[in-house]
């Protein structure tokens, strides 16, 4: 059932795209040497099963309104409902994860973007969804990424004068660092 | 003839009595038409999310207690559901069962909490006494077992921290006849009510396309006829062996809400009562679990949700197999359902904004996270 969705939404969304983003680990045969084997560790996998759901996982230029749009109106797919949207800091880049659900087929999907650290931006998806207005607004204020496209993006927890985004791993959280001790 | 008129702008809150915690909304009135909305909040905001990245796993535990403390026993679930699927452990019997009973009846006193608070709030005073009187029954029952009133910290990772006291089960099952008893009594003192109905009947309607739009859950998502309970559509802990309906409501107003909330009560008793027949003895707590600074789950991250009293409450957990999680992000009902006041009050009047704020039953620990 999840392999089957997981091999859809690939076929779905390299369709949209144009191209070849999502790629699977091919399996392991008995006939692999070990040589080859280093070879295909350099192929990132970017679809994959996360605990038994479907897990896509893209870098910010290729997420788009437009594929957002195509999976909440695809027949096939209908993820209508938006569950929940996260903000991560690594230290190379960020990321931000969309939970998908979908109320009719009564499926699920991860889709990960990446985004380069320095400039952190993800187009939003207010405009499909608009269950993002505020968890967009809450990784804008915490993690300081960008959400082009959002209708009113402002620091919704902390006061606007903040300084820095608590989030961030390397946001200073030592009393005495910050002459409070 | 035309009445020339001007805009006003109303800041209702911080502190103000139906907020219930420090919220404010700042609303532009015509007259007494609602032009525009903008809600202000995280005046509670103390970074939780942040501080979970400073704490061994089972630390965290106290701090969910603190999101919405009108219902602490899912969060401490979702929180320890979350982990427990990152280290893939089974989980003994007795603590599910317990874990059930715990939130349930959390759940019960969640909704009586809306009740009284709501009707206070447009002007009813007595049942604000009944609820409370209820609730307590309740919150007796919770404290003999986790020794807290409101902030359990109750739940384990891998388990719960106590087994039920002597009797407990017994004394659980007498209290929900008497639970049945009085909340039969609410719909004599409230539902049927002529001047409640004229209140809330047609007021502050939600369609289906708002709520998924706007990825609004629980009751509120029920009241407009969608049949959404995480309960019956992923069941977590053990909640696919009961036998219990989803309350659901075709209007969608705030009298809907009303009545789902008020039928969801009765579900939750018969849960109560069929997982105290079926509890079996045995252990509460894995092995593994006791040693709390040994919890590292390998490096993975998942998303778990579980049905709070206010709607979806999520954990999207991240381990990098340290005994400290690398991230911990908490979707919070409160904090997404809030938003559909920015849509929902305009072009309304300004007597309803009380009555239709109050039936979203936010909570602003949770809010402001």
């Amino acid at each position: 059932m999840s392999q089957e969705t997981l091999d859809l939404i690939i076929s779905k969304v390299n369709n949209a795209l144009d191209e070849e983003v999502l790629v699977v680990k091919p399996p392991e045969t008995d006939e692999e040497a070990e040589g080859e084997k280093e070879e295909k560790e350099e192929i990132e996998e970017t679809a994959k099963l996360n605990f038994g759901k479907p897990m896509i996982i893209l870098d910010s230029e290729k997420w788009s309104m437009d594929l957002a749009k195509m999976l909440r109106d695809d027949p096939q797919l209908h993820f209508d409902f938006l569950q929940c949207v996260t903000g991560v800091d690594y230290d190379e880049h960020m990321e931000v994860v969309y939970n998908l659900y979908s109320t009719e087929k009564k499926h699920y999907l991860y889709v990960k973007v990446k985004t380069p650290r320095e400039t952190p931006s993800v187009v939003s998806v207010t405009p499909v969804w608009r269950a993002a207005d505020y968890m967009e607004r809450e990784i804008f204020d915490l993690l300081g990424i960008e959400f082009p496209g959002h209708w009113n993006l402002k620091r919704i927890l902390l006061q606007d004068e903040w300084e820095g985004h608590p989030l961030r791993k390397d946001y200073i959280t030592d009393k005495k660092a910050l002459g409070l001790d | 003839m035309a009445i020339k008129t001007e805009t006003m702008t109303l800041n209702m809150g911080p502190q103000h009595p139906s907020t219930h915690g420090v919220f404010r909304l700042v609303v532009d009135v015509d007259g007494e038409t609602i032009k525009r909305v903008e809600p202000v909040m995280g005046y509670l905001h103390r970074g939780s999310e942040k501080l979970a990245e400073r704490f061994v796993y089972t630390q965290f535990i106290p701090y969910t207690d603190r999101l919405d403390y009108m219902n602490a026993m899912t969060n401490n679930y979702v929180y320890c559901a979350a982990v427990e699927k990152l280290l893939e452990w089974e989980i003994p019997e007795r603590a599910e069962y317990l874990r059930v009973i715990t939130m349930e009846l959390n759940r019960i006193a969640s909704h009586l909490v809306w009740w009284g608070t709501y009707l206070l709030d447009i002007g009813a005073l007595s049942p604000f006494l009944y609820a409370f009187r209820d609730r307590d029954h309740c919150l007796d029952l919770l404290n003999e077992i986790s020794g807290a009133r409101m902030t359990f910290n109750y739940m384990r990772i891998g388990g719960v921290k106590w087994d039920s006291p002597d009797g407990w089960i017994d004394r659980v099952k007498e209290k929900v006849k008497v639970l049945r008893e009085n909340i039969n009594e609410y719909d004599t003192l409230v539902t049927g009510n002529e001047i409640f109905q004229s209140r809330t009947i047609g007021v502050g309607k939600l369609t289906k396309e708002q709520i998924l739009d706007w990825g609004i859950s629980g009751p509120l998502a029920r009241a407009s006829g969608l049949k959404m309970d995480i309960r019956k559509d992923e069941p977590y802990s053990i909640y696919d062996r009961f036998d219990f309906d989803i309350p659901t409501q075709e209007e969608g107003d705030v009298y809907a809400r009303y009545k789902v909330r008020i039928a969801e009560l009765y579900e939750s008793l018969k849960i109560i009562e069929q997982a105290c027949e079926q509890i079996p003895e045995g252990d509460i707590i894995t092995k593994k679990g006791k040693r709390i600074m040994m919890i590292k789950p390998p490096a993975g991250e998942a998303y778990t949700r579980a049905e709070a009293s206010k709607g979806e409450i999520g954990v999207y957990a991240i381990s990098n197999g340290k005994n400290k999680p690398y991230r911990i992000k908490l979707r919070r009902p409160s904090f997404v359902n809030v938003a559909i006041l920015q849509e929902l009050l305009i072009g309304k009047n300004i007597q309803d904004l009380v009555a239709i704020f109050g039936s979203l039953d936010i909570v602003l620990g949770e809010v402001d996270a």
